[in-house]
């Protein structure tokens, strides 16, 4: 004990003289949690430097202490924590240099859990009374706002005891408050007492004033600042303290429409927003008094504004203005404050709707639907005062542009009306007359007028009750008409969006009138013109979302597709492919319900039967449509968007049967059964329809088992490396891939693997080989395949990859494989396919092969490096923009001698991929500046017209870089552009004008 | 044009854009040389903005196709803008907004001819006299202040593209 006290003595010389720091307080605090002394032995081991004369040295006592306090506050009895306050309190009173450490060791002891009763009251006191917060430095202000939220938060019905004062003594300590830190933890406070219910008693305004002073807040943090403050954090923690309480809205409000009145942008938006925060705390009273000028400065920002932003913020003011103001609980004397702002508002914005030439036509027409929306009561009064004005002029004019902006404000009126349950529509009263509206302007020949009045007829379909069934079937009539006669593109747009909006409401109306007119017409042939038959399949497809529809619509495209096999219907290629992407286009629409499976389950038999068919037929002859690629290579997304949306139980069906199709020729579950027993698809003459087989395999949900999987993967590798017909040999490679992207991991596969890799490799490393391109496209595909589910073997597959990027023949084909490595391709080894795909695998293959090419670009001979610069630059441009800005650095040497390279492709690419990157430059770019835009402007006058785009593009980009580094270029760049000013196509013009124009 | 201060024309007549130009096969192909024609001058100024309402000079009918007249061959373009209101005190800004677009946009062969269509401004010729006055149109861009309002003009729009 003797030689703890005789050491604790020692401690305390050597921490009060200076000598020791950090070791003082922690032997200290250790032996003080082991219990070999107490705290108390501490103060007495203290008591000469606590009491000496020298404030310095009282100052290091207190020093030490607070800080053992600080680390051992939770060891401490009620007992001793009540002494110590006490001491400290007096403190407070003592000269200035201790304050600082006495402000230290009060905040340790208020994170204690025993402290008494009364103590935080009487900290409080002190602190208010003793200290002037304001002349401390930044830590020691922090400190006491420190101890006030932690007091706030341990004791707050003790604090809420202490009445108003409270918080006067924190409007004295914050008022003054420069650094945004302490601001952060002073309106944090604030926002304690305002929305914690202390007593404000009779200083609300003084709190407010405290807090609002800083409104709007305009800050802007240093470059480089450590804390990571921003105006955003103090704008909404300040935000939060103003629209806290409705005893401030005498004060905001005037406020608020006095900064409205600013010039600077962001104290405008930060106003309006403040605004809208707190209308929707606030009641009508509060705001009652203000709104003829809340809304006279509101109005004059969306009717004036030069920002859209400033004027979204106005319309989202003025529609929380309106649904506070129709929360209102009417007293039978007060006057009804929502509809003294909703005239006020009518009385401003009415007469503009009547001049719908003008430009106000539009912020008025905004400012009534901002208020209309807002409640059900607000858009009961507009309505009644405007819509009937609109439907009328909507009558009386006769010009089209001006019958069209009042259909467009209709359509807003029309659009948002909100109407609960109990409440019928506002718009029922003018049902009728929007009808005939409608149905007038859609006989209009003028296209604008209809392509809007389709649009607030899809509105008007939204709304319950708005369309009778007569109505629709009478819209419906039209939009057929509008089908079969309106040639403008926009207009049949627009007539399919329409029409697909309202079939998902109506289904009944279009299957009785509309697609048996379709389907008439597709088929009566000749009279019609190819276009109208290609707007009708385009519609059948945009209505057919409900399964009843699809029954309806998909026999009638089948039959297109038999009729154009045997010839009967006269139809053309393309119309046969566009037929195609209907069909996938209502596979991919198509609700997911057994119905709807159920249909497609028969279409994929029927769209086999149909290929097998042509297929069996082109061998003897007779030339099918279905032949062709481009009808096949449109079939495959039928049935694989099929095939990945099935249920399970159907999908199991379907694969089993048409890998037995294509395996043994079974042909018994296709319709109109007429086909030779002894088939073999996948053999020579047929074997483009492996296609077909890839898109139904390929795509099942992983769940669902391939049977027969080894054979059938014997048979797709034999076609891949065998068959010299292009499509049949990278489908049968696709499939292949698909196939192993989903087996499960294991030996069998690793076996398969390396059986494959041997044989293309064979293939491959004999020169004279005829199948090398086969042998290379099976490598990829299956590279790719293994690559996106983080397969160990995939690396021996892509170095084999990289090694071919120098071999004379593939060279140019490996360099372009990457780009298709590393892209998403539509048909197969994709999330859609289910394929076995892992997050970040790009990033992934860069990180651990970027090495490679850099290392194989240094050795290769001088005519192979374009190979490795291209694949570099396909790698490149599909990273996610993050992994690229972080490599760039890297590979800027590399992507700059790519710029040089005479190859057009790889300059395009390499530009391409430049140009996003240069949009937010990183500071590796700007040392390079001198040679990209010596490079990059060499460009300009390549003969590829593609090249000189893309290099104006970056020169464009370039022009944002921080001015003071482009500043040297400016008369270099402006002179070189006057060349592509004057070039021959009017594309690279344009560009060079908007590049020009912005150096 | 907040704080109260009053716009000389605050509810204007507004018209409505044209679209895109649209792309043709001959703008695709490299051997196709495409002549400069008044729409591509037009959709060089028909995005600049005004300098009182966030709108386009189109939007307003200032500047129309059929007042841009080119002469390819002969180098010469050639434009006519209406002001909304015969006493627009902006009329020299904007003519000046068109010339400079129109310098920096166009080879320097051409020469560049900005002027008020007939009859529709109070001071015509005052404001002709002062864009086609060389001199006048440099002095007026070293004026950084000046400059800084013409830029604004310029800014491309992305809604107009």
């Amino acid at each position: 004990m003797a030689a703890d006290s005789a050491l604790l003595l020692g401690l305390v010389e050597e921490f009060v003289l200076g000598q020791q720091d950090r070791k003082a307080v922690d032997t200290a605090t250790g032996k003080l949690k082991a219990g070999q002394f107490t705290i108390l032995q501490l103060v007495e081991a203290l008591g000469l430097h606590l009491t000496s004369s020298q404030p310095q040295t009282r100052g290091r006592g207190v020093q030490l202490l607070s800080n053992v306090l600080q680390e051992c506050y939770g060891d401490l009895t009620e007992r001793e924590v009540k002494v110590l306050i006490v001491f400290y309190e007096n403190r407070l009173k003592d000269h200035y240099v201790i304050t600082p450490h006495v402000i230290q060791g009060l905040k340790a002891l208020t994170k204690c859990s025993v402290l008494p009763p009364g103590s935080a009251v009487s900290i409080l006191k002190s602190l208010f009374q003793d200290i002037h917060v304001q002349s401390l430095m930044l830590a020691e202000r922090s400190c006491v706002y420190n101890i006030l939220i932690q007091l706030m938060e341990s004791r707050e019905s003790e604090l809420k005891g202490l009445g108003a004062d409270f918080v006067f003594g924190f409007v004295q300590s914050v008022d003054g408050e420069r650094d945004p830190r302490n601001l952060l933890l002073a309106f944090h406070i604030a926002r304690k007492i305002v929305h914690e219910g202390y007593d404000l008693g009779k200083f609300t305004e003084e709190l407010f004033e405290v807090t609002s002073c800083y409104f709007p807040i305009d800050f802007s943090p240093p470059a480089n600042d450590p804390h990571g403050i921003t105006q955003e954090e103090l704008v909404l923690a300040l935000r939060v303290v103003l629209t806290g309480t409705p005893r401030f809205a005498e004060f905001l409000l005037p406020l608020i429409i006095e900064k409205l009145d600013s010039d600077v942008q962001s104290a405008k938006l930060d106003s309006l927003q403040t605004l809208t925060a707190c209308a929707s705390v606030y009641e009508h009273k509060d705001l009652a008094q203000f709104l003829p000028g809340l809304w006279a400065s509101l109005r004059r920002e969306v009717f004036q504004t030069a920002s859209e932003r400033v004027e979204s913020a106005g319309l989202a003011a003025v529609g929380t203005l309106t649904a506070c103001l129709s929360r209102s609980v009417l007293n039978s004397d007060s006057e009804d404050s929502l509809n003294v702002f909703l005239e006020l508002v009518l009385k401003d914005c009415q007469h503009h709707l009547c001049e719908p030439d003008l430009k106000l036509v539009w912020p008025s027409a905004k400012l009534l639907q901002a208020t209309s929306t807002a409640s059900y009561r607000a858009s009961h009064r507009v309505a009644a005062a405007v819509l009937p004005s609109l439907i009328e002029q909507y009558n009386s004019r006769t010009q089209c542009a001006q019958r069209r902006t009042l259909l467009e404000v209709l359509q807003g009126f029309v659009h948002p009306v909100t109407s609960s349950e109990e409440d019928e529509s506002v718009l029922l009263d003018f049902r009728q007359s929007l009808c005939s509206i409608v149905f007038s302007a859609l006989s209009e020949s003028n296209a604008d007028l209809q392509i809007t009045s389709m649009r607030l007829l899809t509105a008007l379909g939204q709304q319950t009750g708005l369309l009778l069934e007569s109505d629709v079937e009478l819209a419906v009539d039209h939009l057929t008409r509008l089908i079969l006669e309106e040639g403008d593109p926009k207009v049949s747009l627009a007539v399919v969006e329409c029409a697909g909006a309202l079939a998902r409401l109506h289904p009944a109306a279009f299957i009785s009138k509309m697609v048996p007119r379709l389907k008439e017409e597709i088929f009566s042939g000749g009279l019609r013109s190819k276009a109208v038959r290609q707007r009708c399949v385009a519609a059948l497809a945009a209505v057919s979302s409900r399964p009843s529809l699809v029954q309806e619509s998909t026999p009638v495209l089948l039959q297109v597709l038999t009729s154009a096999h045997t010839g009967t219907g006269a139809f053309s290629l393309e119309e046969v492919i566009s037929v195609c992407h209907s069909l996938q286009k209502i596979a991919e629409q198509a609700q997911d319900t057994e119905e709807t499976g159920g249909v497609f389950h028969d279409v994929i038999p029927r769209l086999l039967g149909l290929a097998l068919q042509a297929a069996l037929q082109g061998s003897s002859g007779h030339c099918s449509p279905i032949l062709e690629e481009t009808v096949l290579s449109a079939m495959v997304p039928i049935i694989s968007t099929t095939c990945a949306r099935l249920q399970s139980r159907l999908a199991g069906q379907t694969a089993s049967l048409a890998v037995s199709l294509f395996l043994d020729g079974d042909v018994s579950f296709l319709p109109e059964n007429a086909f030779p027993t002894q088939i073999q698809l996948l053999k020579v003459s047929q074997s483009q329809m492996v296609c077909l087989l890839m898109g139904c395999v390929c795509w099942l949900p992983r769940t669902v088992e391939v049977p027969q999987m080894d054979r059938l993967l014997l048979e797709l590798e034999e076609l891949s490396c065998t068959c010299d017909h292009p499509l049949s040999y990278t489908s049968a490679a696709k499939c292949y891939a698909g196939l192993v992207n989903k087996s499960p991991a294991g030996e069998v596969l690793d076996s398969l693997i390396d059986r494959t890799l041997k044989r293309i490799s064979t293939e491959l490393d004999s020169a004279s080989s005829p199948v090398r391109t086969q042998a290379f496209t099976l490598l990829l595909w299956v590279s790719k395949a293994l690559l996106l589910r983080y397969h160990p073997l995939s690396t021996a597959l892509t170095d084999k990859l990289f090694s071919l990027l120098s071999d004379p023949e593939l060279g140019w084909l490996a360099a372009d494989g990457f780009s298709l490595l590393m892209s998403d391709s539509p048909d197969v080894l994709n999330r859609g396919s289910h394929a076995d795909v892992r997050i970040m695998y790009r990033q992934r293959f860069f990180t651990e092969n970027s090495a490679k090419l850099v290392e194989g670009f240094n050795a290769a001979v001088q005519e192979k490096k374009s190979g490795y610069l291209k694949a570099l630059s396909h790698i490149v441009n599909n990273l996610p923009r993050q992994v690229q800005l972080t490599e760039l650095p890297a590979l800027l040497p590399l992507l700059l001698e790519a710029l040089s390279c005479p190859d057009q492709g790889v300059q395009v690419s390499t530009l391409s991929c430049l140009q996003p990157v240069l949009l937010d430059p990183p500071s590796a770019l700007i040392t390079q500046l001198e040679v990209l835009v010596g490079r990059t402007l060499a460009l300009t006058t390549s003969p590829t017209m593609k090249v000189r785009i893309a290099s104006l593009r970056c020169i464009h980009a370039l022009s944002r870089f921080p001015e003071h580094e482009i500043m040297p270029f400016r008369a270099r760049v402006l002179r070189a552009l006057a060349a592509p000013l004057d070039d021959h196509k009017r594309v690279v013009r344009s560009e060079a004008a908007v590049a020009r124009n912005e150096w | 044009m907040s704080g109260g201060a009053r716009l000389e024309n605050a509810n204007p007549l507004i018209f409505q854009r044209t679209g895109e130009r649209l792309q043709t096969a001959n703008d695709e192909d490299e051997d196709v040389a495409d002549p400069i024609d008044d729409r591509e001058i037009f959709d060089l100024i028909r995005s600049i903005n005004d300098p009182e309402h966030p709108l386009s000079l189109e939007e307003l009918n200032v500047v129309e196709q059929v007042r841009v007249r080119v002469d390819d061959q002969e180098n010469t373009v050639g434009v006519e803008f209406t002001p909304t209101i015969p006493h627009c005190s902006m009329a020299t800004l904007i003519g000046l907004s068109i010339k400079v677009k129109l310098l920096r946009s166009l080879p320097e062969r051409f020469k560049i001819d900005v002027h008020i269509t007939p009859g529709t401004h109070a001071s015509e010729d005052a404001v002709n006299k002062q864009l086609a006055d060389k001199e006048r149109v440099a002095a007026a861009l070293e004026n950084s202040q000046l400059l800084e309002v013409v830029n604004q003009c310029l800014i491309s729009n992305a809604r107009t593209g």
